[in-house]
């Protein structure tokens, strides 16, 4: 007769679950830490993190108590079901299968889809119907060909790579919501710790919002492929306290001062082909197609953080960008040496 | 040496589906899958385009050019089925009459073209509605002109005495693509000249 | 049975000049031949993608490393993924369901033998044509380049804007090209099976090989098209100044990826489904059971057919959907790890209660099994799409996916050479070295992606030529690439093991696996007109019903 083998698994897994939840609880109380990796999934310092994280771990539990049921079952029927050296060459008893047992495994699993689902649901609207509170900053993030651009358009700030905003008291919420756009080719806004990440793309504005609950360095970088330089379009964010954030704001509003230091360079800049690209407020240079430059020295990196905003690496990058980010839009000046050390001490100049 | 046959219960009638039908009807899902994607093109972009000329300012509905191509349906149905019954001069004739109405179908989207092209400026280039209406309506158009193809090629092998009765089957299944040209007429008329205008 | 060839007609002796034999295989209409062909294809890109992605592992071997260029690394990647997809994974599935349907369903060709000989050279030509882009892109004076948009092309990137030269025609043309061939191969293998089955075949007592290549072939007519669809547009676009996907005219970027993808996700169905045919042949073979729950496998995999065409935008949870659309295609994608986790079990319940052989098929085929259930839930982690807004687009997902890719598909790949190369060579291949290709592989495949998912859990993105130290990513990186030594090396003794095997290995005999379907019952290789009489069946395992008169299955089917 051929019939089926009864199986005990049902209070197994139960007890598997039991064990993972225990363990998923422990877990969810003491989130990773960031000195792993600055950029970790699992060391969540801004709500849409957090809640991503929360699912996260729910979903991982869930997982992790399904592999262990199904992989302890694949290990035991590998062991128990080889072939004995002194096998009698009789084939096993043939069963073709039954309905109870596959009733049984197709339940079960729509069961567990069904409450994966419900508790997904829940954070996604927690994140894209978020609403705004009247203390938020509004920032607009345009994403180039390998650099990023943000304006703050309610505090008339623009500026380039590096993103400062204000920490958020979970009491007394100031997020900041970034509307994304894109001047040439898809991009992807990426910190890890402050949000999932969200594309830009020309002609789809998007949107997505943070509220970073410690102030600090946060990093990320560009997470949909955008051409030959996509890997070093990298992110910063500067989560400041209100008065930094503020003073920083207030210093970014200024237009560049005149002065006599870097005066020849100044006209070098003016008269080379700089001004096309670049805008310095305060000078006769407005181009859109590169980075806002008027308070350069206010950023600690350079090219979208490629290196650090030293006095070599800013020299070379004007010499030959190609030297720092092969494949970046911005050409190779042609000046001389002299050019290039005037051009270098006139930004130096923009803080 | 196999010895695989095991004797069947009764003598068993084995019938299965002509490959020749089964394999046009799937070449049709694929098609049909090609053609969905142009029309939801077409359908997405409808009222989108930033400039140039809209669908209501030069689109005419070419009635007199349907009517033709939709009765070349009826007339190579008339034409299979008088091969399947053995009426081979019959038979050329109304295939030689599918042939001359989807000729005339393609001189009217030719037509329709150079009036849109030369005197309303309207070019696959010109914005989102021509970049749709010419890729999907050429796509059909370029459908209509394969099977003129074969058609005339079949005609070609009756007119030298080679196509007969046993042929009928092969004929059915060319006769299947030509309803399928057809059927996606109807459709494409349908989004171009009544939703998207 | 002897395998010594008689001298039949049509069938080539050693005396025969190697120009007649090479015309004999270039005007081939035989589906073996064809499938040998499109299998031997593919073995030849197997080796170039793997070079590719060991340029690429070396290069991110450590952070800052310039081992090539960017410029190179995006080639790399792109051609990668396109070489493994499409010149690859379809032709080896497509060789394989060739070679075996008629066989196993008692016919002597497939329904079209000159339409297969058609779309085997039109993949074929696709894949020289993508290659050509080498020194042709760029015209042969200049060095020429090879497609750098990643497979999925996402534009505007490759618009002439961004896309300036002639890379980008290159790929959507041999894409254009080699899909027409596999449009081709799907409507023979449905004719194939539906028209041409041997008496007594109902669709019931078809083998699970047939119908699961059936529900495959049936995607790839879903899925290949809308594909095509889009190639003709970005050609329209770079061409005749379209703007189908031109942002500047009003047109969109995410309708492009809305095609792709419809394209894209059956895409992996159609390469993955075929892996579950090797697994409902061999498995039970090796387990000396029947397949458990037939019916409920092939509802099972035809339900997976039909969800697969809707869960197309869990691709594009990142691009800002709306809520309702990113919940929609959630449960869609979960509700595909039903029907696919009930295969799992049906598997392995097909093992319980067996006398399980570790032969180097089922060595393989137990390690798809450990390690598609790993890939299917790390699918599930990706499905919750907040989880994805982390994930997505980081080498998360790039182990996810090559975990499916080599961890199921190739898995069951090698289990299906060596099962059926004694078939299909009448020699049994080394079991000792099949062995070490096993182990060495399975070590390769684990350092390299398990390790693949933590760069991705700690903000790793895809598709960077090089990364930042202090990311914490490095040692990973490290690990991930030592791996691929491994795995080229067990694939080294793979192809060794062929080759030699083919020439040394003992002879096979018809039915060395003491198997239950049709295509064991002919000799090894088969004649070129399969059968000597059309065999008619009346059960799913017509040689168990002959080896076991007194206990045939069509008693308890």
């Amino acid at each position: 007769m051929r019939c089926a083998h009864s199986s005990k698994w049902p209070s197994a897994l139960q007890v598997v679950q039991l064990v993972f939840w225990c363990v998923a609880r422990a877990a969810a109380t003491e989130p990773a830490s960031p000195a792993l990796s600055p950029t970790n999934i699992f060391a969540p310092a801004s709500t849409p993190a957090k809640s991503i994280f929360g699912l996260s771990i729910f979903v991982l539990a869930v997982t992790a108590s399904i592999f262990a049921v199904v992989f302890t079952l694949l290990a035991y029927c590998v062991v128990k079901f080889r072939k004995r050296i002194n096998d009698d060459g009789r084939e096993p008893p043939q069963v073709y299968g039954s309905n109870q047992v596959e009733l049984a495994w197709t339940v079960i699993p729509v069961l567990i889809v069904v409450a994966l689902f419900m508790a997904t649901v829940r954070v996604i609207a927690d994140v894209q119907k978020a609403s705004r509170p009247d203390g938020a900053i509004e920032v607009i993030a345009i994403g180039h060909q390998f650099w990023w651009e943000y304006r703050y358009p309610g505090l008339k700030v623009i500026t380039a790579n590096e993103l400062h905003v204000p920490v958020s008291d979970p009491t007394h919420p100031t997020p900041t919501f970034i509307r994304l756009l894109s001047a040439d080719t898809d991009h992807s806004f990426w910190v890890p710790r402050l949000a999932g990440k969200t594309d830009l793309i020309p002609n789809h504005p998007n949107s997505l919002w943070i509220d970073p609950q410690a102030t600090g360095l946060y990093l990320g970088q560009c997470a949909q492929y955008c051409g030959t330089q996509h890997a070093k379009m990298l992110l910063r964010v500067y989560v400041q306290s209100g008065e930094d954030f503020d003073r920083w704001i207030e210093q970014q509003r200024q237009p560049s001062p005149a002065g006599d230091a870097g005066a020849q360079g100044q006209r070098i800049f003016e008269t080379t082909a700089c001004i096309n690209c670049h805008t310095i407020r305060g000078t006769v240079a407005n181009g859109r197609f590169g980075p806002d430059l008027t308070h350069l020295m206010s950023r600690h990196t350079i090219a979208a953080g490629a290196v650090l905003n030293t006095t070599e690496n800013l020299r070379l990058w004007i010499q030959n960008p190609n030297a720092i980010k092969p494949g970046s839009l911005m050409p190779a000046m042609e000046l001389n040496d002299g050019e290039l050390d005037a051009l270098t001490a006139y930004l130096e100049t923009l803080r | 040496m196999n010895a695989t046959s095991t004797t069947l219960p009764a003598a068993l009638e084995w019938k299965l589906p002509a490959r020749g039908q089964v394999g046009m009807y799937v070449l049709i899902g694929a098609e049909s899958a090609i053609f969905t994607i142009f029309v939801v093109a077409y359908l997405f972009y409808v009222g989108k385009s930033l400039s140039g000329p809209m669908p209501s300012e030069v689109l005419s509905p070419p009635i007199l050019y349907t009517v033709c191509l939709l009765s070349s349906s009826l007339t190579i149905h008339f034409a299979a089925r008088s091969l399947r019954a053995g009426k081979v001069q019959s038979f050329a004739a109304w295939w030689l009459l599918t042939i001359m109405l989807g000729a005339i179908f393609l001189y009217g989207t030719a037509s329709e073209w150079h009036r849109l092209i030369y005197k309303e400026g309207l070019t696959i280039a010109t914005n989102l509605f021509g970049t749709t209406y010419y890729s999907l309506v050429g796509l059909h158009g370029f459908h209509v002109i394969v099977g003129l193809f074969a058609l005339s090629t079949v005609l070609a092998f009756t007119i030298f005495g080679a196509v007969k009765q046993e042929h009928a089957e092969r004929v059915d299944v060319l006769s299947l693509y030509w309803h399928f040209v057809d059927a996606v007429w109807i459709v494409v008329f349908t989004v171009v000249y009544v939703i998207g205008r | 049975m002897s395998t010594d060839a008689i001298a039949l007609p049509g069938t080539e002796l050693a005396s025969t000049p190697v120009a007649a034999r090479l015309h004999a295989w270039i005007t081939t209409v035989d589906h073996k031949r064809l499938g040998i062909l499109y299998i031997t294809y593919a073995l030849v890109f197997l080796v170039i993608g793997g070079v590719e992605a060991t340029i690429m592992r070396i290069q991110l071997i450590r952070p800052h490393n310039d081992f090539v260029s960017p410029q190179v690394f995006n080639r790399m990647f792109t051609m990668h993924g396109t070489t493994m997809i499409f010149f690859v994974a379809m032709p080896v599935m497509f060789g394989f369901a060739n070679y075996l349907i008629p066989l196993m369903i008692g016919a002597r060709d497939m329904a079209f033998p000159r339409l297969n000989a058609f779309s085997f050279w039109m993949t074929a030509f696709g894949g020289l044509l993508l290659y050509f882009s080498l020194v042709g892109a760029n015209g042969l004076y200049g060095a020429g380049n090879a497609p750098d948009v990643g497979w999925f092309a996402y534009a505007p990137l490759t618009s002439r804007t961004f896309s300036v030269g002639h890379s980008t025609d290159f790929w959507t043309l041999a894409l254009l090209v080699s899909g027409f061939g596999s449009i081709g191969t799907a409507i023979n293998i449905i004719a194939t099976v539906l028209s041409m089955r041997c008496p007594g075949m109902t669709l019931a007592k078809m083998p699970l090989f047939a119908w699961l290549n059936l529900v495959m072939a049936g995607l790839v007519i879903l899925a290949v098209s809308p594909l095509t669809a889009a190639q003709i547009m970005l050609v329209i676009d770079r061409y005749l100044g379209g703007h189908f996907f031109d942002t500047q005219a009003g047109g969109s970027a995410v309708i492009w990826m809305h095609f792709f993808w419809v394209f894209g996700h059956p895409e992996v169905y159609v390469l993955v489904i075929p892996a579950f045919a090797f697994a409902s042949e061999i498995i039970p073979v090796f387990s000396r059971k029947p397949i458990f729950g037939y019916p409920v496998m092939v509802g099972a995999t035809v339900a997976i057919g039909f969800i697969s065409m809707s869960v197309w935008a869990h691709h594009m949870f990142t691009v800002g959907m709306s809520s309702a659309a990113n919940t929609f295609f959630v449960i869609s994608t979960m509700a595909i790890a039903v029907p696919t986790g009930i295969k799992i079990f049906n598997w392995l319940a097909t093992m319980w209660g067996g006398k399980i052989e570790f032969k180097t098929p089922m060595l393989f085929l137990i390690a798809f099994l450990f390690q598609f259930l790993i890939a299917g839930l790390t699918g599930v982690m990706l499905a919750s799409a907040p989880f994805d807004w982390q994930l997505g687009n980081s080498y998360f997902v790039v182990a996810h996916f090559h975990y499916v890719i080599v961890g199921a598909i190739l898995f069951c790949l090698f289990g299906a050479f060596y099962y059926w190369f004694p078939k299909m060579s009448g020699k049994m291949y080394n079991e000792t070295l099949g062995k070490l290709h096993f182990w060495l592989f399975f070590v390769g495949f684990h350092l390299t992606f398990d390790f693949m998912h933590i760069p991705g859990l700690l903000g790793m993105p895809r598709r960077i030529y090089t990364y930042e130290p202090g990311r914490g990513w490095d040692t990973w990186n490290l690990i991930v690439t030592i791996g691929v030594f491994f795995q080229a090396a067990g694939t080294l003794v793979f192809l060794g093991n062929l080759i030699w095997s083919y020439f040394r290995g003992r002879l096979a005999g018809n039915d060395p696996w003491d198997a239950w379907t049709l295509e064991w019952s002919t000799d090894s290789p088969p004649p070129a007109y399969n059968f000597y009489t059309i065999p008619s069946v009346q059960s799913r395992r017509p040689l168990w019903d002959l080896k076991h008169p007194d206990d045939p299955d069509w008693k308890y089917e």
